[in-house]
């Protein structure tokens, strides 16, 4: 079956000022699976998908070239609008990072600066994508309470269904159970496989067994090089790198 | 070794409650020792009418006129610094968050204008006044006084902003906001509580300043009712009272010195407050 590449990067490289960060990086992303971009500890994992989002610009030392296309637009060399390019990606980080504001604001802060403020909109938006990520019976009795009053797990979620609302159809996650309990990491897990028939997810982890869960599609990089990349089944079944395997087996050096 | 450790642990703990100790007995020594000498002379008509003929010379009248001049004055001069201040200290925080080096250099430049004397900062006014030909005036007194405030106020709104982690910055702009709407409606909510300590506190030193007001804003014994009218202020009505050889009007001095006190409490009082209420939904980070 063939798959349809959602995103496809080629010849990236990143350096910031004079150190090399991406060194030729080629990888395609399917369409509506998750793809796991896994590796040791400061391998590129991160800024690799920083550059999907052009989170990278807001550093001046970084230089980037070559071309990263989303449904065929390089997003790297576009006269589009950067917010619009990167409302099209949901960002989860590495911890959760609510709004200071209250738990409905924080769903409909994206609605509102993208103009929608009718308030029964708004009301059936959050409702909507607070069910979506199962936070709606939890909260539903406390919409205009601080968000930083949840706990971290629903924290996370409530940052997922924040970055669903504003309509990506693409969901980048920075490690994003690193901070969280496991009954709230794989709430967040499950919510992954329930998702990927309507997004294209990209997943940085460095926990193999959470790879090995999730995984449709897999880039593996060392030191700011893919080494292999190619469906789950056949980099975790049969790896063709030395490398890959070593890393698979947890003898890494 | 362990007996070493232990003295250690006790000589730094009696080294810092002799440090408190000394703070605050000056704290309330001062404070005393001016509600002791001004307290009783304080009076409603003092409050109320402003310096009659032969004032300073211990005849009636009151410091009205300062406690008018001085509000106006530090009023006109915080609303100034925060409508500059408040862009300046998101610009850096938010916008060049990336950029060390320039950020940094800001700050220095910042620290260095904080240090510069304030009696500096009032010849630097006198002498641009002198130049464009412009009188003593409340306008000339408030623009001297802004720009001794705003770095101030920048540098405590900037330690404030500086503590927003920079994965906030980017959720906020992976929703799809421009680095304004992050600015404003993201980092301004965050720091709302400092952001209005760092206001209220440049109030404070506003208001409690003399010596970049002394050539700037003059004295007068009335109330200005348009900028370019001269305008008194509690420091320099505290100075002018207590230079008098007369006791009675030296003790009035103390008593304008009680206002002054009064007014800044107040407003360090309302800061705390304020802060608390804005506390609410701020993130913990």
């Amino acid at each position: 079956m063939m798959d349809k590449f959602k995103i496809v990067i080629e010849n990236l490289n990143l350096q910031f000022g004079n150190q090399p960060i991406l060194k030729n990086i080629c990888a395609s992303i399917p369409e509506n699976k998750i793809t796991v971009i896994m590796g040791p500890s400061g391998c590129g994992k991160t800024t690799l998908m920083k550059s999907l989002n052009r989170l990278t610009d807001l550093n001046p030392d970084a230089k980037v070239t070559g071309s990263i296309f989303i449904d065929g637009q390089d997003i790297l060399h576009t006269s589009e609008n950067i917010t619009l390019i990167r409302k099209k990606m949901g960002l989860l980080a590495q911890r959760p990072y609510p709004l200071p504001m209250n738990i409905y604001n924080n769903i409909a802060y994206g609605l509102r600066i993208s103009g929608r403020r009718k308030k029964r909109y708004l009301d059936k938006r959050v409702e909507h994508y607070l069910r979506q990520v199962s936070l709606w019976d939890e909260v539903k009795d406390r919409l205009k309470e601080p968000a930083g009053r949840l706990s971290i797990g629903q924290q996370q979620r409530l940052c997922l269904a924040r970055g669903l609302a504003v309509g990506p159809d693409i969901i980048l996650a920075d490690e994003p159970t690193s901070a969280l309990d496991p009954i709230s990491s794989q709430a967040i897990e499950g919510k992954f496989n329930e998702l990927k028939k309507n997004y294209t997810i990209v997943l940085v982890t460095h926990i193999l067994r959470q790879a090995k869960r999730l995984a449709d599609h897999v880039i593996f990089m060392y030191m700011g090089e893919v080494v292999e990349q190619g469906p789950a089944s056949e980099i975790f079944g049969n790896p063709r790198q030395e490398m890959t395997k070593s890393y698979l087996n947890g003898i890494f050096y | 070794m362990i007996q070493k450790k232990e003295f250690e642990e006790k000589f730094f703990r009696v080294l810092m409650f002799f440090s408190t100790l000394i703070i605050a007995a000056a704290l309330i020594f001062i404070i005393f020792s001016v509600l002791y000498k001004g307290l009783p002379s304080i009076s409603w008509e003092m409050l109320t009418q402003v310096p009659e003929g032969g004032f300073y010379f211990g005849r009636e009248g009151g410091i009205l006129n300062a406690i008018v001049g001085s509000l106006y004055l530090s009023t006109g001069a915080t609303v100034m610094s925060f409508l500059v201040g408040l862009p300046l200290a998101l610009y850096m925080n938010v916008h060049l968050v990336r950029y060390g080096k320039l950020v940094n250099t800001i700050r220095f430049i910042l620290d260095l204008l904080w240090g510069v004397p304030s009696i500096v900062y009032g010849a630097f006014g006198f002498a641009v006044m002198t130049y464009f030909g412009i009188r003593v005036s409340l306008l000339a007194g408030t623009i001297t006084v802004t720009l001794f405030v705003i770095p101030i106020m920048v540098r405590a709104m900037d330690e404030i902003l500086k503590s927003v982690p920079v994965g906030l910055l980017e959720s906020s702009l992976s929703l799809g906001s421009t680095r304004a709407e992050t600015a404003y409606k993201v980092f301004f909510r965050q720091c709302l509580p400092g952001l209005s300590t760092a206001v209220l506190l440049s109030f404070g030193r506003a208001i409690g300043d003399a010596a970049s007001i002394l050539f700037t804003a003059g004295f007068t014994d009335y109330i200005p009712t348009s900028p370019d009218q001269p305008v008194a202020t509690l420091p320099l009505s505290i100075f002018f009272q207590l230079s008098s050889p007369i006791p009675q009007v030296q003790e009035r001095a103390y008593a304008s010195a009680v206002v002054l006190v009064i007014i800044i409490l107040v407003t360090s009082i309302l800061s705390r407050m304020f802060s608390h209420r804005y506390q609410k939904n701020k993130i913990n980070f």
